[in-house]
């Protein structure tokens, strides 16, 4: 018998606790499998423990939703008999041992939570998070962290063959230690042809498909379920190895061979690898599987049942085929070159046995592991931070060079290194790619659009989780509007530190509260998603951040740009100057760039005034009399009038405002929008049907950027340092 | 007169698919759809061709690209036949991945080999239509400038001095960039055998071949086929 000790235990992240679970559902010692299979079944990572009893709190429903949480992805209805399947997932702790791999892995994983239901994927993602990649301690290290997270996204994505369309960038001292690589993945699928992570059919054999098991990423799900410390890099051997042209094959494949109906069910080995497929299929249908581990394709001869079960090699999946039709999925395998075998059976009794050469290895109840996972609600104080209510006396000593300055920041600069990078065109359904407010991406199948944003802002999420949380809801849900779509799901990812801190739990729980409550006045429920806790170094949390993928609909048409058009139209601001105050100005990119400095709250948010204010957007492009669409986000008007005039032509405008310069320029007051247009006319009519505050301020010119009194500059050098930044400081 | 797209023509391409090949849809949907011509897959294990007028080699990492670009994908049984075919006059269009394999097998002279900059560049480039006596830009202007966009971390295009100078004085550099992306050689996009009968460029028509794709640039490729069908 297995002797536990408490040294054991630690290694497999169980508590005292638990393990007295583990032997009272059991009824008797685990073996050292078992005690394997609980230990990743009940991580952080696969059970969401400490989240669960507040994810229950966001919305799931609506008339668009398909499939709510649960399954490998979410899937709303799109119309004319389709769905898109989406989800996004983290891949942080990987990418921090090893970036390149850890990153291109975290696009495989997605990939295959998409494609195992049945959608082709069509489009990915990213949020990315670093350290400052000019910080005096670790700016060498964040750089390679930096472009191994970028190669490694580029590689696996453009070798499967989907298009990286969008997502976003950022930078801060929190992440120094801990990146965070989100990746999201959204596919298009028949409606009544999804398929399911369900073993049915007692009797029905249980096939085995894709890349041979090795002995990588043995205890992924725990590895990414602890925080790091001097020793991390030792886990290098537990991050996976990714392998896209396996994938592309699997992906081919799977898709083939579940159109011969001969599929019952399917998922795929993502963390905890075969555990979590055979428990988690069993356990969703209510049966229980006896698999045989001698038949699992193998890349080592000397595996034991303990490393087969729980490692985490790459492009493999698990199905469930109808019993005598197995030859006609074994056929479409064979063709793509893959190894496909029965490695057991479904049972009608609940329980997941493994067998080893014969030798009963584990015997598990799957509700036990699925079902009987621990739950805790952790106790919670006041969300932690560290930084003043209020903000600092400062007055600008040159508007102009703090524009630049901030144009050339981690933050604000270009990001075309990364994104020329992936290739966002394969596949010709890029309406709007990477630079966009949103994505855009057409659905051959339908006829019609989908459009796509990620979201997420660490440090307003720092000063007020719930108040940060709802303004990430509320910038989402504008940008896919700001290109003609209407917001209706999303995914979110929540990256936080430990959450046996109550001060971390209590930003997890008020940025899910605030995620909650603006999902549900945003009509946008959460599909799916994912929780990364223990993102610390060393004691060190990252800034909480949550990070949300909004997915609206739109007709196909070509997308409305985002820069200036052309000279002579006239720049209109929907939602007016709008206001601040000290307080609300010290999450700003001004105060984190030019200041560096952070303080005070997120700026304050008037949810009903930014529906109205998408509303107004929605209606403006889709009747086509926007010349171009552009929200104002971080780094505020000034900021925004600057990327609008990126395409090459300037503006000239005046901002009629009682606040400051610095505020007028700089604030990151949400629900406004700017418009180029020659209709002035017109939109001036339908915001005021919609009830916002429509301002025209100027028109655009040749060469110049003009806000007048303040800011008077050569296009073309406010571009370069602009398009040059990201660039000089990697070569720097 | 370049022929209408929307008048369905009877000329029928053949898109070869390898294992890892991912812009074989988009040449379908772009030949099929756009070109309003007849598609057929061509599955990499086939010896013999379908009754095809034209051949197109798609974009993708064929076989996982593995040791190099393409250098796997010249033994599978179908690039036999497409030599055949090719030797007999039949039109072969490589694109990206596709012009690699053409290189790797000898169709074409010279290689690709990793870009200038070593990343990855996915963007539109500009391109001059450097000549229009091919059966793959007999519907364009020579010297024109089109717009399609590259992806590909290997379209370096490097050949001897005598090959290229071969290339030029037989006016077969059918596409040259006109800010060069890669490295390449004397700015080379795209060529053409001896023959003429087969091309390969690392730019991709294919993606732009309707308004909604941001252009239909890419069409002068597959018209000019269409043209060139139809004079035979």
């Amino acid at each position: 018998m297995l002797n536990i000790t408490p040294e054991l235990l630690a290694t497999h992240k169980l508590n005292a606790s638990e393990y007295d679970k583990i032997v009272s559902l059991l009824g008797r010692t685990p073996s050292i499998t078992e005690l394997g299979i609980f230990s990743v079944m009940w991580s952080e990572h696969c059970s969401y423990k400490s989240s669960r009893v507040h994810l229950k709190k966001l919305p799931t429903k609506s008339k668009y939703v398909l499939l709510g949480p649960g399954e490998n992805a979410g899937i709303i209805d799109i119309g004319g008999g389709y769905g898109v399947a989406f989800k996004i997932e983290s891949h942080n702790h990987p990418s921090f041992i090893e970036p390149f791999q850890g990153a291109a892995t975290g696009v495989g994983g997605i990939l295959r939570d998409i494609f195992t239901m049945g959608a082709r994927p069509i489009a990915v993602m990213d949020a990315i998070r670093f350290g400052p990649l000019g910080d005096p301690q670790y700016g060498k290290r964040n750089k390679r962290i930096f472009e191994g997270v970028v190669s490694g996204i580029s590689h696996y994505g453009n070798c499967f063959g989907v298009p990286t369309v969008g997502g976003e960038t950022s930078f801060h001292p929190g992440y120094n230690g801990n990146p965070l690589v989100n990746v999201f993945a959204l596919g298009v699928v028949k409606a009544d042809e999804v398929f399911l992570g369900r073993a049915e059919g007692v009797g029905n054999p249980v096939i085995y498909v894709g890349a041979k098991t090795g002995k990588d990423g043995i205890h992924g799900a725990t590895m990414a379920s602890d925080e790091f410390t001097e020793e991390s890099k030792q886990h290098r051997p537990n991050v996976q190895m990714g392998d896209p042209f396996m994938e592309k094959l699997l992906l081919e494949a799977c898709l083939e061979a579940m159109q011969t109906g001969a599929i019952e069910g399917i998922q795929d080995m993502g963390a905890a690898g075969l555990t979590c497929s055979t428990s988690e299929m069993g356990s969703r249908a209510g049966t229980g599987m006896d698999v045989e581990l001698m038949k699992v394709p193998q890349r080592e001869s000397d595996m034991t049942a303990y490393e087969i079960m729980l490692s985490e090699s790459q492009e493999r999946m698990l199905l469930v085929a109808k019993l005598g039709r197995e030859q006609e999925v074994f056929d479409v395998f064979k063709k793509w070159g893959l190894d496909a075998a029965v490695v057991g059976v479904v049972t009608g009794d609940g329980i997941l046995r493994i067998r080893h050469k014969g030798e009963l290895v584990a015997e598990i109840p799957n509700r036990a592991l699925a079902d009987e996972a621990p739950i805790y609600n952790r106790p919670y104080t006041v969300p932690q931070r560290n930084v003043p209510m209020e903000g600092p006396e400062f007055k600008s000593v040159d508007l102009a060079a703090d524009l630049h300055a901030m144009l050339a920041s981690d933050n604000l600069c270009s990001k075309r290194w990364i994104w020329e990078q992936y290739d966002y065109t394969v596949r010709t359904n890029t309406i709007a790619g990477p630079g966009y407010d949103a994505a855009i991406v057409r659905v051959k199948e339908t006829g019609t659009s989908v459009a796509m944003a990620l979201d997420g802002n660490g440090r307003y999420c720092y000063l007020s989780p719930r108040e940060g949380a709802k303004l990430m809801v509320a910038e989402a849900c504008r940008n896919v509007s700001t290109v003609g779509a209407l917001p209706i799901a999303a995914t979110n990812n929540l990256n936080f530190g430990n959450p046996e801190r109550p001060e971390i739990m209590a930003q997890l729980v008020e940025a899910i509260e605030g995620m909650s409550e603006a999902c549900e006045f945003f009509e946008t429920p959460i599909t799916g998603g994912n929780v990364s806790l223990y993102n610390e170094t060393l004691g060190e949390g990252i800034l909480p951040s949550p990070v949300l993928g909004i997915v609206g609909l739109m007709k196909t048409e070509a997308p409305v740009k985002n820069t200036f058009p052309k000279a002579g139209l006239d720049v209109v601001l929907l939602g007016g100057i709008g206001s601040t105050d000290l307080i609300h100005f010290g999450g700003t990119e001004y105060a984190n760039t030019i200041l560096k400095s952070l303080w005070g709250m997120p700026p304050a948010l008037d949810m009903a005034q930014e529906k109205k204010i998408q509303t107004a957007i929605r209606q403006i492009v889709g009747e086509g009399l926007a010349e171009s669409s552009h929200d104002v986000s971080d780094g505020g008007l000034a900021v925004a009038l600057a990327e609008c005039s990126f395409g090459g032509v300037g503006c000239d405008v005046e901002l009629v405002s009682d606040l400051r310069p610095e505020f007028t320029l700089f604030h990151e007051g949400p629900s406004r929008i700017l418009v180029s247009t020659s209709q002035v006319e017109k939109v001036m009519k339908l915001g005021k049907e919609v009830g916002v505050e429509v301002t025209r301020i100027g028109s655009t010119i040749e060469e110049r950027f003009v806000v007048k009194g303040l800011l008077d500059l050569t296009l073309s050098e406010l571009r370069r340092t602009w398009e040059t930044a990201l660039e000089i400081k990697l070569h720097a | 007169m370049p022929p209408d797209a929307r008048i369905r023509s009877p000329m029928k391409f053949g898109v070869v698919v390898f294992p890892g090949s991912n812009c074989d849809h988009d040449a379908f949907w772009a030949v099929s759809q756009n070109l309003n011509a007849e598609a057929e897959f061509i599955w990499h294990d086939s010896h013999k061709l379908p009754a095809v007028d034209a051949v197109i080699l798609p974009g993708g990492f064929s076989y996982g690209d593995y040791l190099r670009c393409g250098a796997i994908a010249k033994f599978s049984p179908v690039m036999q036949a497409i030599k055949d075919f090719a030797a007999n006059g039949g039109l072969v269009a490589g694109i990206c991945n596709g012009f690699q394999i053409l290189t790797e097998c000898g169709l074409l002279p010279g290689a690709l080999v990793r870009n200038q900059g070593l990343k990855f560049v996915c963007r539109p480039v500009e391109l001059e239509i450097a000549s229009v006596n091919s059966p793959f830009t007999n519907a364009g202007t020579k010297g024109a400038h089109v717009t399609f966009p590259i992806a590909h971390g290997e379209g370096c295009y490097t050949a001897d001095e005598q090959t290229l100078n071969e290339l030029e004085a037989e006016d077969r550099v059918l596409f040259r960039y006109i800010d060069n992306p890669n490295g390449s050689m004397r700015n080379i996009a795209g060529i053409c055998n001896a023959g003429r009968n087969v091309l390969g460029m690392m730019p991709h028509p294919e993606r732009v071949t309707e308004p909604l794709m941001g252009s239909s640039d890419g069409l002068v490729v597959f018209r000019s086929l269409i043209s060139a069908f139809a004079a035979k």
